[in-house]
């Protein structure tokens, strides 16, 4: 074991210590806490997610879901100013340790975002890319397919993979980006909000390729709609914003709760939590 | 149709019905814009035309002799361009070719945040700032300073590779080596704002796509944002080439102005924008519509460049919208 690696686990809390050898973690956030700049955005996040479970963010805007489902694949080191204290585990390692590539962690960690956002290339060369990037050797033609079927959108363009990505509908889109993230097989599947920018049909589309994909990956979905929440997700992380101080008018998010999606939505903890899942505020 | 209108309405909105006085405002802005837009192609027209129609007497003469021949004696009324005509051509693309990747590379670098953003800034404002810059005194510049400078460099390429006819002679102060460096500085800050520019409108979402897959930065300037700012790039890079083929000035004080045509790029040379600048006070007769034809011949070149821009635009550009 090297330097890096022995500083990472001084890091670590007891809790997170015995979580280590637990096997069924996928992700593990650690007191999180993220500054944009001087402001800070949510603070003192707790949270184990599950592998092979589906994890939703739910929480009213600006409470910081996306801040921190970004935070982990390391999507927010493009963002300058934006840092980071605490540790997110995965599978064992602090993604942030000095010894840490970010390149390597986002290979492992996939993401999809709120706008489908194919590359400006054909639908073929949208799958192949993310696959030659990760150093693929095998059958692309057979890899190409493999994915867009697992992203259910095979049907619709086996007959034209040469087209442009952006000859697909916004919901074709999005699971063309759903299958570009699966050809590259990460062990955790980041999704902010995918169903934002969709209309209904296409919406409960992606809800069934999610439930497909829960077999083989990890999945964290940020999602603003509860009902979607309920339907796709095992886990519900509920998130709120609180003032902070009394001069300033910014907002800070934090975790208020986090528990099996079942029981969160039928019998809520906290009085917040009842409170936006019965849709008084948010 | 007019359509009627309720009084209870109208005394509450007064414009429910518009005056003819703004209809015809609106007629009178739709005419004036047309003509405007039209003058611009009037002019283009009319001085493609007078250009040509002062040339005909050389052209008819001379022929397409005219681009091979590096005679220019007003004596014997015996003219040619070829000087040039290679002279215009080798030194923009020469420059454009070392222009090219300067600019782009620093285009990359002011738009990635390798460096803190005010770092970037200030190398931002420089470059605007190069481009600010008279091209008589970039000329003054290359004549007392660049050139006594990068002399001993031109001399020792000189001595190593003097048997290639390009290093053939010995450099002695003006010359087309100079010429091309001067233009390199001209031509910079062109293709660094605009490929800057380009590069910063790609959106945001196709670089997260490209490190959401776990691409990394160099995979993603080069396969994703640079393919896709491509088609700004190469629009910069041709506004660039314009800029050098019609460049007159710093070009004429430093090139050596000399017709007679040598393959070595340290011996003085001609433009065809540096030798219009140079003989028109003097020429009469035949050697007025010979220089007319060679300024007909820089029209048609840059409207080459211009036309296989657009060619190469198309090709090039990704669609990702």
């Amino acid at each position: 074991m090297n330097i890096g690696n022995n500083k990472m686990i001084n890091k670590i809390s007891p809790k997170n210590k015995k979580l280590q050898n637990d096997s069924s973690i996928s992700v593990s956030l650690d007191n999180v806490s993220i500054k944009y700049g001087n402001t800070v955005a949510v603070k003192n996040i707790f949270c184990d997610i599950k592998k092979n479970q589906v994890t939703s963010f739910i929480g009213p805007s600006g409470c910081g879901k996306s801040t921190v489902i970004r935070a982990i694949n390391r999507m927010n080191d493009l963002i300058e100013g934006c840092k980071l204290s605490g540790s997110v585990i995965f599978e064992g390692t602090d993604i942030y340790a000095d010894d840490i590539d970010p390149v390597e962690v986002r290979r492992r960690i996939g993401m999809v975002f709120q706008q489908p956002n194919p590359f400006p290339k054909s639908i073929y060369e949208n799958i192949a890319f993310g696959a030659r990037v990760n150093g693929f050797r095998g059958d692309m033609d057979q890899l190409v397919e493999e994915s867009l079927t697992k992203a259910a959108v095979w049907d619709e363009c086996k007959d034209k993979l040469n087209e442009s990505g952006y000859s697909l509908s916004g919901g074709q889109q999005q699971r063309l980006c759903i299958a570009r993230t699966i050809a590259i097989e990460p062990d955790v599947i980041l999704m902010d909000e995918p169903c934002s920018a969709l209309d209904p049909l296409s919406t409960l589309k992606i809800e069934e390729t999610i439930h497909e994909l829960k077999k083989n990956f990890t999945i964290i979905i940020v999602t603003h709609n509860m009902q979607q929440a309920n339907r796709v997700s095992d886990f519900t992380a509920f998130f709120n914003t609180e003032k902070k101080g009394k001069d300033l008018g910014g907002k800070v998010g934090f975790l208020v709760e986090f528990s099996k999606t079942k029981s969160m939505f039928n019998s809520p903890k906290q009085k917040s939590t009842q409170d936006y899942i019965s849709g008084k505020f948010g | 149709m007019l359509l009627r209108v309720d009084k209870a309405t109208t005394s509450k909105f007064s414009l429910r019905k518009r005056p003819t006085s703004e209809k015809l405002v609106d007629i009178g802005f739709k005419n004036i814009v047309v003509a405007m837009a039209s003058m611009v192609a009037v002019v283009l027209f009319s001085i493609f035309a007078v250009v040509y129609y002062e040339s005909t007497e050389s052209i008819s003469r001379y022929g397409l002799r005219f681009l091979f021949s590096s005679a220019w004696d007003p004596v014997t009324d015996e003219y040619g361009a070829f000087t040039a005509i290679y002279g215009t051509l080798f030194t923009s693309i020469a420059s454009l070719l070392i222009a090219i990747p300067l600019g782009v590379g620093t285009a990359i670098f002011i738009t990635e945040n390798i460096i803190p953003e005010y770092i970037r800034n200030i190398i931002g404002i420089m470059v605007e700032l190069l481009a600010a810059i008279p091209s008589v005194v970039l000329g003054l510049w290359a004549v007392f300073i660049m050139e006594p400078f990068i002399r001993p460099f031109l001399n020792i390429i000189y001595e190593l590779f003097g048997f290639i006819p390009f290093f053939g002679t010995e450099p002695i102060g003006a010359g087309m080596m100079p010429a091309i460096l001067i233009l390199v500085v001209m031509i910079l800050p062109i293709i660094t704002s605009i490929s800057k520019d380009s590069l910063n409108q790609v959106p945001s979402n196709l670089r997260q796509a490209a490190y959401g897959i776990g691409a990394t930065r160099w995979t993603t300037i080069f396969k994703v944002i640079i393919p896709a700012a491509i088609s700004g790039i190469t629009g910069g890079v041709l506004l660039a080439l314009g800029r050098a083929m019609g460049e007159t000035m710093a070009v004429t004080m430093i090139i050596g102005n000399s017709n007679n045509f040598s393959w070595s790029i340290f011996a003085p040379s001609y433009t065809i924008s540096s030798m219009l600048a140079n003989q028109f006070g003097e020429a009469d007769g035949s050697q007025v519509s010979s220089l007319m034809y060679a300024a007909f011949i820089l029209m048609i070149l840059t409207l080459m460049v211009n036309v296989f821009a657009q060619w190469i635009v198309k090709k090039l550009s990704l669609k990702y919208q």
